[in-house]
């Protein structure tokens, strides 16, 4: 199970939670620096997982992280996901990302974060994988935009009862 | 123009936008706070807005403030507001909200119930994506039993983008509501084999969680995982069932032994590392659980660390990690296999990363061994020194410390060595660990004998040196090593060489910087070593010296005696008055050194951590029980000012000096012995260990060889630990050259006997022998402790809910089907499972609501009842009695339905409680003039809601006094809970209604009144197919045909189609790509005695006629005989009911509504219609889809709306038996098939 995905800036800025466990949101945050204290002091080029961090799940779980120009993308997940999978599934949401947000960079995340959840969404749902082929997220995540467009434009014939 | 700056600010508010909100925290880094409080502020007028676009737009920014730490749960409501909007933007934005801020303790959850479900049966698969996904997130123990069953169809949904959604979240729903599990188990199974690869995987997924944590029920699916692992090709399902694999070979050794070769095919073929990782993981997984009896296994196990040393050895660091990661498993069982590659190891202890590192260390703690201990430790000894992190630096600590003395320190040969260790690690700055090496001091000095002569020596260089330390003592936790230090040279004085300097160094005016408990130890031990001094004075013809040693405590204490730490202060203040009695003496020429010594006698022993509590308490002990009688409060008062005078009286008389003769002592110390020894807490010296110190030989007579005490010495305070490594060096060589020599000798001697018997291959552990023949004192139990099975499960695992036999799950009924009380609640409506039940015959969906039961199982409420109608019935006479049977039926009607509006009520479902509320209100007034029974009813529902303000506002009157919207909403919800907290009542009240079981998804237990609008379809002796059908509030031409079948006969029902001859205006969706005569495979078989939904999608154009469709089921009939197709005829009958949606509506918008004069009246008027008026409401409500605006006493205006947004509004009055219906519609046509329908349905009472 994954118990929270977070993507933060290189100085900690939230740029998505996804919590699959109810914390407070004072915890939350303080989850958030933490893991960003974790991940922010290691070096470049050493292994992208972590143990402890005490805050999220104890001994079982481990935060997988890739650390992509300004952003940290951080998975924390327990023993039943594959380390390596994990990794890979990181990119393959980077990858989406670029690719529907034609080369992403951390603005769209920083006025997306709507967007990025969707995406978001199809890969993963309650903390388990739900999708990690990039061409089927890609797929979904266009025919729900598209519906979406299409809600834009056309306006139902009697709206909401309480307008009139 | 006030209009128009209102709008104006609306335009602005609207604006605003996610982004123009994030551009504008940035552009306010300065006073963040304050601007996202003004945001927040403008949200909260948005959120009023009735417009949902605006709503949505709030909501949206709402959830980026929740990342950003702002608690929005004020929110909820609104936020269920938007997830039921009809349009998917806004519908996704909603159910983004809720799924990052609402949890199990969110009161609004419940509302949502019915969107939820909607949702989940909504003809576009993204309205049910979303709703799925959302609800993976927030899903609570209601939900998961309201929704189990919805889901579960999903489970066979047509789109796989629904079907493997669906999958994966029954996994949430297990985990809320474990009776679900063997339910939805067969068909869960059933998707391992769905064709669609994401299904499949989700599946594997699902049953990968469950199993991780109760394996033993999943062995059965072995083989089915097994043929899944040889053909899949997806990697991710392959790493998934690999994984499971690992979790299920420790039950199973035979499925390991398959497993190998397969295995290990994959970790030869495979090119995906993570693939690869995981095949070596299950293997060494396989290979602990066989640890014996397998010929080849060597070969396995060779094969898994070669592999290993690829990954570690590889430059990526991850793979290194895992590598070493993975070779901590193998080395539990295999260490041999890994200590042949502790080169590679304690290279990884270089590496740059810590992670790396940290592992490395760890597979060290299990690589050494009695020959290697000393080399490791020494490696490690210079990480110490090179390591700049202080955490990695303690890391390495406490990992020496740990190794060293792991399993009761089985590795050290030299005790010696071991100190010094210890020694050099209070070098450490900064170190947080002082306490973990002080303690390891205390261990060794107090439970190796043998060592305490050196460790005493060692220590009081130690203290001799402290002030070299002190400088960075007092800021770091090296200063409790002082602790340690103290103790032992007080304790075990007898070995210091020069004690006299050692009692210097304690009382050195420094020490008073140290903590408090240390200074305590400090003073305390003094006196030890004061005795000791004495002693060995007193011996001396010169008596000056022993005055002497008196003389300093007596100018060294006082400084202590002033200490702020009250522990040093008492401590030092008694010791104070001894020692200057002690000098007294000492004048006298009385010899004073026995006695005081006597202070100090006795041996200390360890005792185990946990003895304390394994005491067994003694029989007829009671530890509840009072000592004393606690005084009475007014007596504690009187005497307390007493007691404190007293008290205070003592303190002061305290220092005064009492004078003890020998005899006084000697008396009480005899006292305390026997004290002692009748109190089982009190640590004493046992017996057995006492034995085994006098069976050894003593201090005396352990071999020391070949160790000059001096060269440790030789550096004050710091022994150089590594000279014992060489020492042990040249000791073993010496050990085994005489050995040899014995051998030799041996062998000369015996050469004419048996040869060669004394092979001396390469040295063994055993060959080793330790240095110091060590007595390890092992740690005092109490006598009969209790044993130690206590241990760590956490009783608030939600997994072990999900502990639950899958195994006799047969698909077709098998050895241990499901029980009636397992299966999954479905709504309630769904007459179906009531008819199922015995008693009630089949035709009961069909008149459900006339014939209303009485049930056995009754609730408290019925009791009260009862026993008020026994007393009513006395005194009145026998035509009364009649009129009470009458009632009494009503009453179970009325009983029933004040629960059902919760079940039924469509849209955001809070309208629809108001007839509830209202209706019990109503029969509080009324009963009290005519039913007896009704009153006692009415009359607790009243109570219930005593402060509920009497609406009395008519909508004729055009009264622009209302309730405040949001007033109504909070009334409302309350209601809810009420009502929540009531069927939980009597779900628990209640044991054994027969016919609850598959009825509830609220009132299981309930007598059900069967208002159901699901009406026979058509029946056979093989299938009976009810149905229902609902308006889709997304599409204005769609309506959803929910239809149940369910096998009436002993066979197995499959291939079931389903087909409809359409008509001009309606028409039956299907599939892209199947022609207009095609029917629709219903995606379910049928066992005996099952019953499933499916749902249909229906395109109509216009909704203003009734209409009827002819349609045909077409099935085959399935026994072990034979097999044969059947068919059954239909007619689908949509009603302009069928088209309407309950939709909530509030009073000011429906006057507005009424005033526009846009609608057209008809009217209708129902004769003798028997029933109470808010049944009346709750009829029409239900089987209508109308919601209740407002209501005064027996009048009451409703309202409904059509799929394609056609408004209805009705006003009922009832007076007597006639009941008179005035409605308007924009739509004369729908309207007057609308009232024909009404009619029949009241008609049929």
């Amino acid at each position: 199970m994954i118990k929270a995905i977070l993507i933060f800036n290189n100085h900690g800025k939230p740029r998505l939670s996804k919590f699959y466990e109810h914390y407070s949101e004072d915890t939350e945050q303080q989850i958030i620096r933490e893991t960003f204290h974790l991940v922010s002091k290691r070096d470049e080029n050493v292994c992208n997982f972590l143990e402890g961090g005490m805050l999220i799940g104890g001994s079982d779980y481990k935060l997988i992280y890739r650390h992509y120009a300004t952003l940290y993308f951080v998975f924390c997940v327990d023993s039943s996901e594959s380390e390596l999978g994990i990794l890979d599934l990181i990119q393959v949401f980077v990858e989406t990302l670029d690719k529907c947000f034609e080369n992403v960079c951390e603005l769209d995340l920083i006025f997306h974060v709507d967007k990025v959840h969707n995406i978001l969404a199809e890969m993963v749902m309650g903390g388990m994988v739900l999708e990690t082929n990039m061409n089927e997220i890609i797929m979904q995540v266009d025919a729900q935009n598209k519906m979406e467009k299409s809600e834009v434009s056309w306006t139902p014939p009697v709206p909401c009862m309480c307008m009139t | 123009m006030a209009l128009k700056i209102v709008k104006g600010s609306i335009d602005r508010m609207f604006d605003k936008n996610l982004q123009d909100l994030v551009r504008g925290i940035r552009n306010h880094k300065e006073d963040e706070a304050k601007y996202i409080s003004t945001c927040i502020d403008e949200i909260k007028q948005e959120l009023k807005q009735d417009n949902i676009a605006v709503k949505a737009n709030a909501v949206c920014k709402l959830t980026y403030l929740q990342m950003l730490g702002y608690d929005v749960s004020w929110a909820a409501f609104n936020i269920v507001e938007v997830m039921s909007s009809s349009k998917f933007t806004y519908k996704r934005i909603g159910y983004l909200a809720a799924s990052q801020c609402f949890h199990e303790s969110t009161d609004v959850i419940m509302l949502t119930t019915n969107q939820i479900r909607k949702d989940l049966s909504s003809p576009n698969q993204y309205d049910t994506g979303v709703a799925l996904t959302g609800l993976s997130c927030f899903v609570t123990p209601d939900l998961a039993r309201d929704l189990a069953n919805d889901i579960m169809t999903l489970m066979s949904h047509t789109k796989p983008y629904i079907r493997k959604k669906a999958v994966l979240i029954m996994y949430k729903v297990f985990l809320k509501y474990p009776e679900s599990l063997r339910p939805a188990f067969p068909r869960l199974k059933e998707k391992l084999e769905d064709p669609d690869p994401g299904v499949q995987s989700a599946a594997v997924n699902v049953i990968c969680e469950l199993a991780r944590r109760n394996p033993k029920n999943y062995l059965s699916l072995a083989p089915l995982f097994f043929k899944l692992m040889t053909s899949s090709t997806n990697n991710w399902v392959l790493i998934k069932i690999i994984k499971l694999f690992g979790a299920l070979t420790p039950l199973e050794p035979r499925l390991g032994k398959k497993l190998i070769e397969p295995l290990t095919n994959l970790i030869h073929s495979t090119s995906a590392m993570s693939l690869l990782y995981e095949c070596v993981n299950t293997v060494i997984a396989v290979l602990i659980s066989l640890s014996s009896g397998m010929p080849n296994h060597s070969a396995s196990i060779q094969l898994c660390v070669q592999k290993l040393r690829i990954l570690i050895e590889d430059s990526d660091q991850n793979l290194k990690y895992l590598g070493l990661l993975a070779m901590s498993k193998i080395l539990k069982t295999h260490p041999k296999s890994v200590q042949s590659h502790k080169d590679l190891i304690l290279q990884c202890l270089d590496d740059k990363d810590e992670s790396i590192r940290l592992r490395a260390l760890d597979l060290l703690y299990g690589m050494v061994s009695k020959k290697n201990l000393m080399e490791i430790v020494k490696k490690l000894m210079l990480h110490v020194d090179k390591a700049e992190g202080t955490t990695y630096r303690d890391e390495l600590l406490t990992k020496i410390i740990d190794i060293c003395s792991q399993s009761n320190y089985q590795y050290i040969t030299n005790f010696e060595w071991y100190i010094s260790i210890l020694v050099e690690l209070t070098r450490l700055e900064g170190t947080r660990h002082g306490h973990l090496i002080a303690s390891q001091m205390l261990d060794v000095a107090i439970r190796v004998k043998a060592i305490r002569a050196f460790a005493v020596a060692q220590m009081a260089t130690l203290l001799d040196n402290a002030h070299l330390l002190t400088g960075n003592m007092q800021r770091n936790g090296i200063c409790e090593v002082s602790y340690a230090a103290a103790w032992i040279c007080g304790e075990f004085s007898e070995h210091l060489e020069n004690p006299m300097q050692t009692l210097e160094a304690m009382l050195r005016p420094k020490v008073a910087t140290l903590p408090g408990h240390i200074q305590a130890v400090y003073v305390q031990n003094a006196a030890k070593l004061f005795a000791t001094v004495l002693k060995s004075q007193e011996g001396n013809t010169d008596s000056t010296a022993a005055q002497e040693t008196s003389q300093l405590m007596i100018e060294r204490l006082p400084l202590f005696v002033q200490s702020a730490n009250l522990e040093v202060q008492e401590r030092a203040s008694c010791i104070l008055q001894l020692v200057k009695y002690i000098q007294k003496l000492q004048q006298k020429d009385v010899e004073v050194a026995e006695e005081v010594s006597a202070l100090f006698a006795g041996e200390l022993n360890p005792v185990a951590p946990k003895a304390q509590k394994k005491v067994p308490v003694p029989e007829g002990l009671d530890l509840d029980a009072w000592i004393n009688e606690p005084p009475s409060e007014s007596e504690s008062e009187d005497e307390q000012p007493k007691a404190i005078f007293t008290k205070e009286e003592t303190k002061h008389s305290r220092p005064r000096h009492i004078e003890v003769d020998e005899k006084e002592l000697a008396r009480r110390r005899e006292a305390r012995k026997q004290e002692q020894a009748n109190n089982p807490f009190y640590i004493k010296a046992s017996p057995s260990s006492q034995k085994v110190y006098q069976d050894t030989p003593g201090v005396e007579h352990i071999p020391v060889v070949q160790i000059d005490l001096s060269v440790p010495l030789k550096v004050p305070g710091l022994p150089m630990s590594d000279q014992y490594v060489k020492l042990e060096e040249e000791r073993r060589q010496k050990e085994r050259a005489e050995k040899k020599k014995k051998e030799k000798k041996k062998r000369k001697e015996k050469r004419s006997g048996r040869g060669k018997k004394h092979d001396s291959g390469p040295e063994s552990e055993e060959d080793i022998t330790p240095a110091h023949m060590v007595d390890i004192v092992t740690e005092e139990m109490p006598e009969n402790a209790l044993p130690s099975d206590d241990d760590d499960k956490d009783p608030n695992d939600p997994h072990k809910a999900l502990d639950i036999d899958l195994d006799n799950l047969g698909e077709m009924a098998g050895r241990r089907p499901l029980a009636d009380s397992e299966k999954l609640p479905v709504r309630s409506h769904r007459a179906v499972e009531a008819a199922k039940s015995p008693g009630e015959d089949g035709d009961a969906e069909t008149v459900a609501t006339q014939q209303p039961k009485k049930k056995s199982g009754k609730d408290k409420r019925d009791d009260k009842k009862k026993d008020k109608d026994k007393e009513r019935k006395k005194s009145k006479d026998e035509k009364k009695k009649k009129k009470h049977k009458h009632e009494e039926k009503e009453e179970d009607l009325l009983r029933g339905e004040v629960h059902e509006p919760v079940v039924q009520s469509e849209g955001i479902s809070q309208v629809a409680e108001l007839p509830t509320s209202t209706s019990a209100e109503e029969a509080a007034t009324v009963a009290a003039a005519e039913a007896p029974v009704a009153e006692v009813v009415s009359g607790a529902a009243q109570d219930s809601e005593p402060d509920e303000p009497k609406d009395t506002e008519m909508e004729e009157t055009k009264s622009s006094k209302h309730k405040k919207k949001k007033q109504k909403k909070e009334k409302e919800e309350k209601e809810k809970k009420k009502k929540k907290r009531h069927h939980h009542h009597h779900r628990h009240s209640d044991g054994g209604g027969e016919e609850s079981v598959q009825n509830g998804t609220v009132e299981e237990e309930e007598p059900l009144p069967s208002m159901s609008n699901y009406c026979l379809l058509a029946e056979n002796s093989y299938i009976k197919m009810v149905y229902d059908i609902q308006g889709n509030l997304q599409d204005g031409s769609q309506v959803v045909v929910s239809v149940i079948f369910e096998n009436k006969c002993d066979s197995f029902l499959k291939s079931m189609e389903f087909n409809v001859l359409d008509s001009l205006n309606s028409k039956l969706q299907r599939p892209e790509g199947s022609g207009p005569h095609d029917g629709l495979t219903v995606p379910f078989q049928l066992p005996p005695g099952v019953s499933n939904e499916a749902r249909f999608v229906f395109t109509v154009q216009s909704i203003v006629m009734p209409q009827k469709l002819k349609g045909t089921l077409t099935f085959i009939v399935k026994n072990e005989e034979s097999s044969t197709h059947e068919k059954l005829d239909f007619k689908l009958h949509f009603t302009c009911t069928s088209y309407l949606i309950t939709t909530p509506c509030y009073s000011d918008a429906y006057a507005k509504l009424l005033e526009s004069g846009d609608l057209k009246g008809s009217s209708l008027k129902l004769e003798g219609v028997n029933m109470p008026f808010h049944h009346l409401l709750a009829r029409i409500c239900f089987h209508h889809h109308f919601s209740v605006v407002e209501r005064i006493d027996s009048c009451s205006s409703m309202y409904s709306r059509s799929i394609q947004g056609h408004h209805v509004c009705l006003l009922v009055k009832s007076s007597g038996q006639t009941v008179s219906i005035d409605a308007k519609c924009d739509e004369p046509t729908m309207l007057g098939n609308v009232l024909d329908e009404i009619k029949q349905t009241f008609s049929q009472c």
